[in-house]
């Protein structure tokens, strides 16, 4: 199937979102500049999409600015991801009831998630969908809680021409353009947008908007944007396999340096989109006669993440974070056959301390670090 | 919806004090058709569920083909089994499972089987030491070594004096410190290795008990030439969903609750006693 590169003028964006509320996506999600920053929420028309802002992202640090500009897409990402979507903050694993006799009845949750579209998802995002797709899907226990929310969803996605300072998804391979995962791909012009379809349900949806091609320029244009933005990306790492290097640096000193400045407030992983960890907890009601039992983010960074009873794994920061850093890039390698890092740079924007994982495996590969 | 996650309802038909800590709940699952499907590998757990309170991941201790309640030894350390040591007869719980790599009973058959273990270390390996014991005829010797801190702190010493009688069997006891009426060793379990017959060549270990207790053990059947690969050890780490997803019990690139809880010593010899991990 070739594919087909249609063009939406500027001024028919809401036909799009139109045209997905009458597919059944009784709900709309997309970026929209609030509190200082970009994030996701119910999306009712076009005009609610951040035109003209640009984020401004370095280590500790994202501010918003107003620019003059009409698009809508001219920024990197904010602290969501697509995972709070999937893998829900929160979610009922299941209930259970006690009677008068002390006998219990296990129940799944009744589960009824509304189709939902979602406008302006990232390459390092829907990468990262995958991985955890991966985990949640891919092994021997299918989690019908993930899966359920994530067949929920159609993705609409929008190929990156404005990195921030803090993105290095060129070097892991996984942006800025978008290459799996979505529904719809948009390339953002000045006078509107070209759509390419992922799946054949975008496919469809494309056509019934009856648009016309998009021209040769217009794409060449495009193309040159995604390649520009790969180019403008300043932080890097070193290679996209980091396990070897990483194993053979578990004693080494600079994981102390870290630990200093470390704060473990576990920030980094709230924003990672790959970050899977969870606790489970039963919540009764103020009655007794029924529990919920619940799973809810948990952090590698907390104490509590490695608690034994009688002790804990990790009761240091630094080997909180070494846990992190060496999960994340090296025994991911053995789990899921690649790095589990996407390059989206939200765990340097977000780390109230500034630190910068690129910094810290340049360092501990003793090998300068190629932000300037 | 198929839920991998969601509980079974068993009954407490039997609860065995066998220190002021340490007590063993015997499980019947109430749904009777339950009862007949549910299969399970010595050294693999399951998640136990106090209702309004939450879940714990616990050995199984019976003998995994005898057909009779589910035994489960606990230490009552937290809040969970603090909660678990409170059950009274005719109580209901939760269950899920069962979870995880068990030992290797295909490796083990022919060979000698040597069990090293540590204070309540010794749970996990009690379904194995049964289970060769119910098919005697398809294993060499039996070897059980196992140490405690304190000569109060051994549970089931009735049942070691009673594996010490059967023939090609040989048990090996050792305490940290020494009480009243210890007629066994005094000191670390691996001073019971230069008592234990050890046939090197045909031989199987399988250790469960602190991890530097395993190391140490382990270090001294090198130096015995025993080889790498005939070494298989039970480890622990926090677990909360037993279904590989929730992240806690990662040691390096192995999950605890799905990769073992029994490994393979090769597989764990770069982790093992390796801080934070």
């Amino acid at each position: 199937m070739d594919t087909q590169y249609a063009f939406l003028p500027r001024n028919a964006l809401d036909q799009l979102l139109d045209a997905l509320r009458k597919a059944g996506f009784d709900r709309l999600v997309g970026p929209i500049a609030r509190d200082g920053a970009i994030v996701y929420d119910t999306l009712t028309s076009a005009a609610q999409l951040p035109h003209g802002y640009r984020d401004e992202q370095a280590p500790g640090r994202y501010r918003l600015h107003q620019a003059d500009s009409g698009r809508c897409f001219s920024w990197a990402n904010g602290t969501q991801t697509l995972k709070p979507l999937t893998f829900a903050p929160q979610e009922v694993l299941w209930h259970c009831e006690r009677d008068a006799e002390g006998c219990l009845r296990f129940k799944n949750p009744t589960v009824n998630h509304s189709p939902t579209a979602v406008i302006g998802v990232r390459a390092c995002d829907l990468v990262a969908l995958r991985l955890q797709e991966r985990h949640f899907l891919g092994g021997r226990f299918h989690d019908p809680h993930y899966g359920a929310r994530r067949e929920s969803l159609f993705l609409l996605a929008v190929h990156c021409t404005h990195p921030a300072k803090t993105c290095f998804c060129a070097s892991t391979g996984d942006g800025p353009k978008a290459a799996i995962g979505f529904d719809i791909a948009l390339s953002e012009l000045d006078e509107g947008f070209i759509l390419e379809a992922g799946s054949l349900r975008g496919g469809e949806l494309i056509r019934t908007l009856a648009l016309d091609d998009a021209t040769e320029r217009q794409r060449e244009l495009a193309k040159t944007e995604i390649e520009t933005a790969a180019l403008q990306q300043s932080r890097s790492l070193p290679s996209q396999n980091l396990r070897e290097a990483l194993y053979a640096r578990l004693e080494d000193r600079h994981w102390d340096k870290i630990g200093m400045r470390c704060l473990s407030c576990g920030n980094c992983t709230a924003v990672c989109p790959t970050c899977f960890c969870h606790a489970e907890h039963s919540v009764p009601t103020l009655d007794g006669t029924q529990t919920t039992h619940q799973r809810q983010w948990d952090s590698c960074f907390t104490a509590v993440h490695s608690y034994m009873g009688h002790f804990l794994v990790r009761e240091e920061t630094r080997l909180r974070y070494r846990q992190w850093l060496s999960h994340k890039l090296a025994s991911w390698h053995d789990q899921y056959g690649r790095s589990g890092c996407v390059g989206c740079g939200r765990c340097i924007t977000w780390c109230p301390s500034g630190i910068d994982l690129t910094a810290e495996v340049a360092a501990l590969t003793r090998q300068e670090t190629s932000h300037v | 919806m198929y839920n991998p996650d969601l509980p079974l309802e068993v009954r407490v038909v039997d609860k065995i004090r066998e220190t002021p800590s340490i007590f063993t709940l015997h499980l019947e699952f109430t749904d009777p058709d339950i009862d007949l499907e549910y299969r399970c590998q010595p050294g693999q757990y399951n998640m136990l569920y106090l209702y309004g309170v939450g879940e714990v991941p616990i050995s199984i201790v019976s003998d995994p083909e005898h057909r009779g309640p589910l035994e489960h030894t606990i230490r009552s350390v937290g809040r969970v089994t603090r909660g678990l040591d409170r059950l009274r007869v005719g109580e209901r719980i939760g269950l899920r499972g069962p979870y995880g790599r068990g030992w290797p009973i295909r490796e083990a058959e022919g060979r000698d089987v040597v069990i090293v273990t540590g204070g309540l270390g010794c749970a996990p390996v009690v379904s194995m030491i049964r289970y060769v014991l119910r098919r005697r005829e398809r294993f060499g010797r039996l070897v059980i070594m196992q140490g405690v801190k304190h000569t109060d702190e051994l549970i089931w010493r009735k049942q070691y004096e009673q594996w010490q009688r059967l023939p090609n069997t040989q048990v090996l006891l050792s305490s940290d410190i020494s009480g009243p009426n210890w007629p066994f060793s005094v000191g670390k379990v691996t001073v019971l290795f230069n008592q234990a017959r050890l046939n090197t060549r045909k031989s199987i270990v399988m250790l469960c008990g602190p991890e530097m207790m395993m190391k140490a053990s382990i270090e001294r059947l090198l130096a015995l030439d025993m080889p790498p690969e005939a070494i298989w050890l039970s480890i622990e780490r926090n677990m909360q969903c037993g279904i590989n997803h929730c992240g806690h019990c990662q040691v390096g690139p192995h999950f605890v609750c799905q990769d073992g809880p029994v490994f393979h010593y090769p597989e764990l010899a770069p982790w093992l006693g390796v801080t934070g991990f």
